[in-house]
């Protein structure tokens, strides 16, 4: 591997930076259209979903996939955030949603993990393995008696609906448990020594060692739940309370015009936040996923 | 570790649990017992035990069939497709490379983004109307309906792939790094082949990384609900029904048995599969130490 030539080198770096580039196409065309005025907008992609009108005799219509706008325009996001009130308020929401969940889902997940990780007590390998295997469990699974707990409590259309599973979520424990189980003992014990208890121990070190850990889930977290559909359409029917990716779900068919432009301020939080924390990031996935 | 000392710190441990424990059993365990118990029943007001009824007209259902099949069908193809891209990412990315910084984070974007963001994308791509049948009518093919025909499948593991593979290339990087140069210097010494070196070095100690990984892959193949449920509504071409779609639509069409069924045996199968591969880990894990 270490002899490698310059020329295999720029090669093998050209096809991987084509393929990169091809992994941001979505993006960045979501991006640069953002930018397109409606009427071009219209004008490219009017065509789709109408799949009926069969050609009549003449040549076949299709989209026009149009990377770079003629004519560049920020009248998209003014309509957006400006002549909306609906869109900002839904942005707030989501806001109100994902925030608490993350929090909490962060902070007592890494509290059981580290019973799991470094505490020993009877059944703990077994209660571990039910976490897991809740956490492959799609939604749906439980949805029905979800929904008869969610209304035996009154919270149906109540924002706890979404937040009360979201914090208690086995992600965040199965996670921090596989990150804390790579701190070594020897860092514990010697605060044993010195008389640490093992709230102190938990609150001292294991997690100013874990932060890259807590950063990877956050991220994490802040995604999944910023990325929710199917939760808040079924325990959110208040159209109030909804977040924007209920609104975006539906301007997609409708309002294409500014679809682009809500479609990016959606995503420029998630990406922004991975921008800023990448190494903490790409240093919690790796430290989760290697196995002591 | 011997049994002893697994009881000791049970007290502490219990404190340090009890947030998650609770809320745990109240939102996720309670649940999926009364999901397990209705499973059992008739659905009647009294509820009265009907054994294994639900499961017999479950499994008589066409459309749960079709469900299952097509659920196991995508996970079973997508998760090793998936896997095989990201490790030959990997094994690419873990060179010296002009502009590695920049090819990563590109690869690892797509997994921060909604997906109701680039939603439009891939309509405008795979539509009747769209570019890719756009270039198919360039070069004098016939266009195809992506995705109201067996395509369509394909087309949602694309999107799969797209937003997965960068956290596992992620997973697979570290593994990677974790191998000793060593042991390729010894065996390349010794006269081992490259495809020999992949095989018996790599594969071997990066498997501790391939089970996070299959896990993580898993989870995310069942996520992809979300895509396809966005692109082609509750009642999708037949190939993309999937098992979150039938269980929706019965919980909108109020038939709880059928739901709870299906659940558990969708709990079952993943169950079984989560066993199958600890065992496998374990025998591994003895192997390499």
């Amino acid at each position: 591997m270490a002899h490698q030539t310059r020329l295999s080198r720029l090669l093998l770096s050209l096809a991987l930076g084509a393929f990169a580039a091809a992994m941001l196409f979505p993006i960045a065309f979501t991006v640069l259209n953002s930018f397109m005025t409606e009427e071009e907008i219209g004008r490219n992609y009017d065509l789709l979903g109408k799949m009926a009108e069969a050609p009549a005799g003449g040549q076949a219509a299709f989209v026009n996939l149009k990377l770079l706008p003629d004519w560049l325009t920020i009248r998209q996001y003014a309509q957006v955030l400006i002549l909306s009130p609906k869109f900002l308020r839904m942005f707030w929401n989501s806001i109100a949603l994902v925030l608490p969940i993350v929090a909490g889902q962060t902070l007592i997940g890494s509290l059981a993990a580290y019973a799991f990780a470094k505490l020993r007590f009877w059944g703990r390998d077994q209660l571990f393995l039910v976490y897991v295997m809740t956490m492959l469990m799609p939604f749906q699974v439980t949805l029905v008696p979800n929904y008869l707990i969610m209304d035996r409590l009154g919270l149906m259309d109540h924002e706890l609906a979404i937040i009360l599973p979201g914090i208690f979520g086995a992600f965040g424990v199965f996670m921090m448990r596989q990150f804390m189980s790579h701190i070594p003992y020897a860092l514990m014990e010697a605060a044993k020594m010195d008389g640490a208890g093992h709230g102190i121990i938990f609150a001292r070190i294991l997690l100013p060692l874990a932060k890259p850990g807590l950063a990877a889930l956050a991220v994490l977290l802040f995604v999944d739940y910023w990325n929710m559909v199917e939760q808040p359409l079924i325990f959110l029917q208040d159209a109030a309370k909804q977040p924007l990716s209920l609104f975006l779900a539906q301007i997609n068919q409708s309002a294409r015009g500014v679809g682009f432009a809500a479609s990016a301020l959606y995503m420029a939080p998630m990406v922004l936040l991975f921008l800023y924390a990448e190494s903490y990031f790409v240093e919690g996935i790796q430290q989760s996923g290697i196995k002591g | 570790m011997s049994k002893g000392r697994l009881r000791g710190d049970g007290f502490v441990a219990a404190i340090f649990l009890a947030p998650s424990l609770i809320g745990f059993s109240m939102l996720y365990l309670l649940p999926f017992l009364i999901g397990l118990y209705e499973s059992f029943t008739d659905g009647t007001p009294g509820g009265s035990i009907v054994g294994l009824e639900n499961y017999i007209e479950l499994l008589r259902s066409g459309s749960f069939r079709k469900a299952a099949q097509n659920t196991l069908l995508f996970t079973g193809i997508g998760v090793p497709i998936l896997i095989a891209l990201s490790l030959t990412l990997a094994v690419l990315l873990n060179r010296v490379l002009y502009f590695r910084g920049w090819i990563r984070t590109s690869i690892m974007l797509p997994l921060v983004v909604p997906v109701v963001s680039v939603v439009t994308v891939w309509q405008i791509l795979f539509d009747w109307n769209g570019s890719l049948n756009a270039w198919f009518d360039r070069v004098g093919r016939a266009r195809v309906d992506w995705m109201q025909s067996y395509w369509s499948m394909s087309i949602i593991a694309v999107m799969y792939v797209w937003k997965n593979i960068g956290y596992n290339m992620i997973l697979f990087l570290a593994g990677l790094q974790s191998i000793p140069r060593d042991y390729y210097e010894t065996a390349s010494l010794e006269g081992a082949g490259r495809l020999y070196r992949f095989r018996h070095i790599t594969l071997v100690y990066l498997s501790p990384t391939m089970f996070f990984v299959l896990l993580i892959s898993v989870i995310n193949s069942f996520k992809v609900f979300r895509e396809t449920y966005l692109l082609a509504g509750d009642y999708p071409y037949d190939r993309l029904y999937m098992l979150q779609h039938y269980m929706n639509n019965m919980f909108f069409s109020l038939n709880v048995q059928k739901l709870t069924a299906a659940a558990t045996l969708m709990f079952g199968c993943i169950l079984l599969l989560v066993s199958g591969l600890l065992r496998v880990e374990r025998q591994f894990r003895e192997f390499t130490d």
